[in-house]
């Protein structure tokens, strides 16, 4: 069986600063991966490159058997990648319902699935609901909260149905009890098949979520494996964790 | 409202102006009423690209003024029937507004602006070293002094320019309910999270540079037929510009019935103070009342209303707070 995410010595640099180097990863389907690295080590560099928000200048990403090197950011979500914005960036002049009919419209509906007009409004909902948020659905982002807009874009990004979902420091901010009930949310969407790649800094989430655990630091990719060994691992510790 | 519904409504209302039009029995009402349903088609183009996907276009005399070039070079050739000459435009200025797109949309904010105040420049700067169409020294176009059924040419031309406003107004309002509307807002929103949900944002953007272009054109094709004599500086005029910006942002940009409001209001105004102050008093009437808007009402007229509303709005579930806050649902959301 192929890998369904696979990432090949792909690297970034700005300018003379190298951002990501010879990063190497592959991911099979259905897999829970935790992604942590300190501030500035390129995580959310990565996904952008993975995603088609920015291009990489060297390697390759192949997901589901198809190379996506010259493909656009929104060709890459139709083809089953979503990722949520570490920033939450919502459709601010939309209300919270329209928000989730956009990819439902674009992304969904562009695989040849397309949910006639009446079935897309409680799909919006059920999936605000699945999120906390229905009770708001008519309201426009501005009047959310920090957390609640974090809620918001993890909810935006399943809407597009995705083989893998990337949540990018969904936690943030949030309470204990709103930790598991995210954690519970994305295990829920695993067990449905879908892989999702957790970036985090509560390693209490980390931990409890991911199969694998890789780790970044200073744009390199120096640990890859079964979590409890990759933070005994005394580079990892070094690194990341201090001493 | 369903969108055929709606057309049709819209062009009952159309048929009651041009009956009241009529009833008045001057001219001069028909001279009067073409500006400001010419500037309806104007606004309601600006605002397709403008208001909708939060580009701002400065350019808009450009596609106005070629296709009104487009009829005069048109009219060189042999004569035609107006409805084909405003084909002819929009076809022509659909084309330029999807080049431009094409070169432009990479720009964003300020210097997508600057780029289509550019693309004017260039644009006046060949229509002047024409001659074919007359060049710097202008063309005329003799219009018939009359045509059946319509007796004076310029109800004619009046009709014309009013078939025009009801069609705009249908294809903005389509548009803001359809898929497109929905793509078109993302990309006013957040072109990152808009890629990021799927939605071809380059894609989205030619189509409404070309829809935007195309609508500008069709209201400039008829233009000559009304001037008489068309010459590059009238018809890559400053007002052009200036109001089809102004007019929506002075009614409201998110819907479809703001620049209709604004069109009206700033060009009936324009036209009054024409007729009782003086031709030159307009660009100002627009720089002030523009100005009041920017602070007053940032929403424009629109806004402002629904400002309104919904503070009443507010005011009546607070009244009625023990039976409103009962279920937390909203319709359509039992599970």
């Amino acid at each position: 069986m192929t890998a369904l995410l696979e990432i090949d010595n792909l690297g970034k640099r700005f300018g003379g600063f190298v951002a990501l180097e010879n990063i190497s990863i592959s991911m099979e389907a259905g897999e829970r991966v935790g992604l942590i690295g300190p501030n500035g080590s390129g995580k959310s560099t990565l996904v952008n490159c993975i995603c088609g928000t920015l291009k990489n200048e060297a390697g390759s990403v192949r997901f589901d058997g198809a190379r996506l090197d010259g493909r656009t950011a929104h060709q890459r979500t139709r083809a089953g990648l979503s990722r949520t914005f570490q920033l939450p960036r919502p459709f601010l002049s939309l209300t919270l319902l329209d928000n989730m009919r956009i990819p439902l419209l674009y992304a969904v509906a562009a695989r040849g699935a397309r949910h006639s007009g009446h079935e897309i409004e409680p799909r919006c909902l059920d999936l605000l609901r699945v999120v906390g948020l229905d009770g708001k659905a008519r309201q426009l982002p501005g009047a959310l909260t920090q957390v609640e807009m974090r809620k918001l874009e993890l909810a935006r990004a399943m809407a597009a149905e995705p083989k893998l979902l990337i949540a990018d420091e969904s936690m943030a901010g949030l309470t204990h009890s709103e930790v598991e009930d995210i954690l519970a949310l994305l295990k829920r969407l695993n067990a449905q098949g879908i892989t999702v790649v957790l970036i985090e800094h509560i390693m209490r989430a980390v931990m409890s979520f991911s199969q694998r655990l890789i780790v970044l630091v200073s744009g390199r990719k120096i640990a890859d494996g079964a979590p409890d060994e990759v933070v005994r691992n005394p580079e990892v510790e070094r690194a990341y964790l201090g001493q | 409202m369903r969108s055929d519904v709606f057309l049709l409504v819209w062009l009952v209302i159309g048929a009651a102006l041009y009956a009241g039009a009529e009833a008045l029995g001057n001219d001069y009402v028909f001279f009067a009423g073409y500006v400001v349903l010419q500037y309806i088609v104007l606004s309601t183009a600006w605002n397709i690209l403008g208001g909708y996907c939060g580009y701002v276009n400065f350019g808009s005399a450009a596609f106005f003024a070629l296709g009104a070039y487009s009829t005069v070079a048109i009219h060189q050739l042999h004569p035609m029937p107006i409805p084909v000459l405003v084909v002819f435009g929009g076809i022509v200025s659909g084309v330029v507004g999807l080049g431009m797109g094409y070169l432009t949309l990479r720009l964003r904010g300020a210097f997508f602006a600057i780029a289509t105040l550019a693309l004017a420049v260039v644009l006046e700067t060949l229509i002047v070293n024409w001659d074919y169409v007359g060049g710097s020294r202008g063309a005329f176009i003799v219009r018939p002094e009359t045509i059946a059924p319509f007796g004076s040419y310029i109800r004619y031309l009046f009709l014309i320019m009013l078939l025009l406003a009801v069609g705009s107004i249908a294809v903005a309002r389509l548009i803001e309910r359809s898929r497109l509307g929905y793509g078109f807002a993302t990309i006013r929103d957040d072109e990152m999270a808009a890629e990021a949900s799927g939605v071809p944002t380059l894609w989205l953007k030619l189509i409404a540079t070309t829809i935007s272009g195309a609508l500008m054109g069709m209201a400039g094709a008829p233009f000559p037929y009304y001037i008489g004599y068309l010459q590059p500086s009238s018809a890559f005029g400053l007002d052009y510009a200036v109001n089809s910006i102004a007019m929506p942002l002075i009614g409201g940009t998110t819907s479809w019935i703001g620049p209709l409001i604004g069109a009206v209001v700033l060009g009936s105004l324009q036209q009054i103070a024409t007729v009782t102050i003086s031709s030159a008093v307009n660009l100002l009437i627009v720089g002030f009342l523009l100005v009041a808007f920017v602070i007053v009402a940032p929403n424009g007229i629109v806004g402002l209303v629904q400002k309104y509303v919904q503070h009443k709005r507010v005011g009546f579930v607070g009244r009625h707070h023990v039976k409103a806050d009962m279920p937390a649902g909203i319709p359509g959301s039992t599970p």
